[in-house]
């Protein structure tokens, strides 16, 4: 505690002041009471722009203590700006630990991804979410927004998926695909990739969401039914891949497009940076991939 | 004068750190429902006000957070002194005005709709109760279920306010609407979110 207090004396532990943090924990615990609703709070500024994941970070800033392990991950990657800065934040604000192994952490901050290894009890996701509204392109009004969850009034976001039916053959939306929390409110799963809409269903981890310009935080505790939207005759399906990894020959994972050159080249590799430096560590190899190495000739 | 000096005593000794612990310990027993969480840090609060009731006010009231006392802790003074100068939440005494209820005899509660449920718009603006039970074990056995909880969950605190099994139906009713209960004792702490099912077994 006192080199806590030493070294941090110019913020207070985990940079927001304490009234701050007890509305949002009030917030969370709401949240987690009713699943899949946003409970409106009062967001601060925070030292970075809004749509750097300010939601996420205040979320974090609240329930992180001295003897949790960090990891921040921006699309599955560990090592990209958004990640490597809020990662930096919360070593400087809150002196926790931190790593890029899912399995040793305790807090994970993601943008738009969960990661591939599952999740296991006792972690909690915190997601950095842009829009909360899953019905905000639908109807821009929050009072009638608002309205349409209190009254369970759905209808307007399946015409929104039976159009994609019409228009396109499929549903057509790839990310932040609307899913239902315990056969109740709607809820926008922050823009993820439809992939990893199965891993929130019955997840063994908490998930908490925060959305600073927004200014609303949601949940779903653990082992909480979540329904991806869909209809009988055109069920939900996640994207599929028809090659592995190219790095690390990983099937069933979400893969990201690299383009190698100008003439079309280009290879797919995980995007859950972790899991596929562990399984080239692990000796597993793709096409173009040889174990350790990360470089392509 | 004498319950003044008292009321300034029995902080958390750490108050950001502690309260960071208490908080998780709470976020934890309303992500998971039914589980005992021990082990976080206390206050030393007035009685009968008691410790692990005293850390969930230090973790979470503030002037922003009304407070409603059962009959037993209105009778000491102390207790709203404590409250008053460690959150400088207000007290009120209409219980449907109250974020935060502090109940030391919980087999004595008023109905649990008398407590502020929150709106069908916003379902959050509800009450958390904090029921101060003799024990955690030893009363008639509920089982849970609902989010928080993979299968199902077997619990028998007590005392619990009256019928309250029926109650707790008629809260799961509201959904949205409803409170949520937080049970703690000397054990520990569990959480009762509005979506937990409560099954009182039979006998």
């Amino acid at each position: 505690m006192n080199a806590h207090a030493e070294n941090i004396a110019q913020y207070n532990f985990a940079y927001l002041d304490e009234q701050t943090k007890r509305m949002i924990r009030r917030a969370i615990l709401k949240a987690i009471a009713i699943p899949g609703y946003q409970v409106p709070f009062a967001s601060r500024e925070m030292p970075m722009p809004y749509g750097w994941g300010t939601g996420g970070v205040q979320v974090t800033a609240s329930i992180i203590g001295p003897d949790d392990v960090l990891k921040v991950i921006d699309q599955g990657s560990d090592d990209t700006t958004n990640a490597v800065s809020i990662r930096a934040f919360f070593q400087k604000v809150a002196e926790v630990a931190v790593t890029t192994e899912t399995g040793k952490a305790s807090i994970i901050q993601t943008r738009h991804r969960i990661p591939e290894e599952p999740l296991k009890a006792g972690q909690v996701l915190v997601y950095q979410v842009p829009i909360p509204e899953p019905l905000r392109f639908l109807e821009p009004r929050e009072t009638e927004t608002r309205k349409m969850h209190a009254l369970e009034e759905y209808g307007l976001m399946h015409v929104k998926l039976y159009e994609d039916i019409a228009q396109h053959g499929h549903i057509a939306t790839t990310y932040a695909y609307p899913v239902k929390v315990e056969g109740r409110y709607v809820m926008d799963p922050s823009p993820t990739p439809k992939f990893d809409n199965p891993k929130m269903h019955m997840s063994a981890a908490l998930q908490l969401f925060g959305a600073g310009r927004e200014k609303r935080i949601y949940a779903i505790p653990p082992y909480t039914r979540v329904e991806s939207l869909d209809f009988e005759d055109h069920p939900f399906e996640v994207q599929t891949f028809d090659q592995p990894c190219a790095l690390c020959g990983g099937a069933g994972v979400y893969l990201d497009e690299v383009v190698l050159d100008d003439a079309g080249g280009r290879m797919f590799v995980c995007s859950d940076t972790d899991y596929c430096e562990k399984r080239q560590a692990e000796g597993h190899a793709g096409p173009t991939g040889s174990p350790g190495e990360g470089e392509v000739q | 004068m004498d319950f003044e000096a008292l009321a300034m005593e029995g902080g958390f000794a750490r108050p950001v750190l502690e309260a960071q612990s208490a908080f998780r310990a709470l976020m934890d027993a309303l992500a998971r429902p039914g589980t005992s969480m021990a082990g976080f840090p206390v206050p030393g609060p007035p009685a009968p006000l008691s410790p692990e009731a005293g850390a969930v006010a230090l973790a979470l009231c503030d002037p922003d957070t009304p407070i409603w006392l059962d009959a037993a802790m209105r009778e000491e003074n102390a207790v709203a002194a404590w409250l008053g100068f460690h959150t400088g939440a207000p007290i009120v005494a209409h219980a449907a005005e109250a974020h935060f209820a502090f109940v030391a005899d919980p087999g004595d509660l008023i109905g649990l709709e008398n407590f502020a449920q929150g709106s069908q718009d916003y379902p959050d603006r509800s009450a958390t109760l904090v029921l101060q039970v003799a024990s955690l074990e030893g009363g008639p056995a509920l089982r849970l279920a609902g989010p928080g909880i993979e299968t199902e969950r077997a619990i028998a605190p007590r005392p619990l306010p009256r019928h309250f099994a029926r109650q707790w139906e008629q809260n799961n009713a509201r959904f949205p609407r409803g409170i949520d209960v937080l049970l703690v004792c000397r054990e520990g702490l569990i959480g009762l979110p509005r979506t937990v099912r409560i099954h009182q077994q039979e006998g």
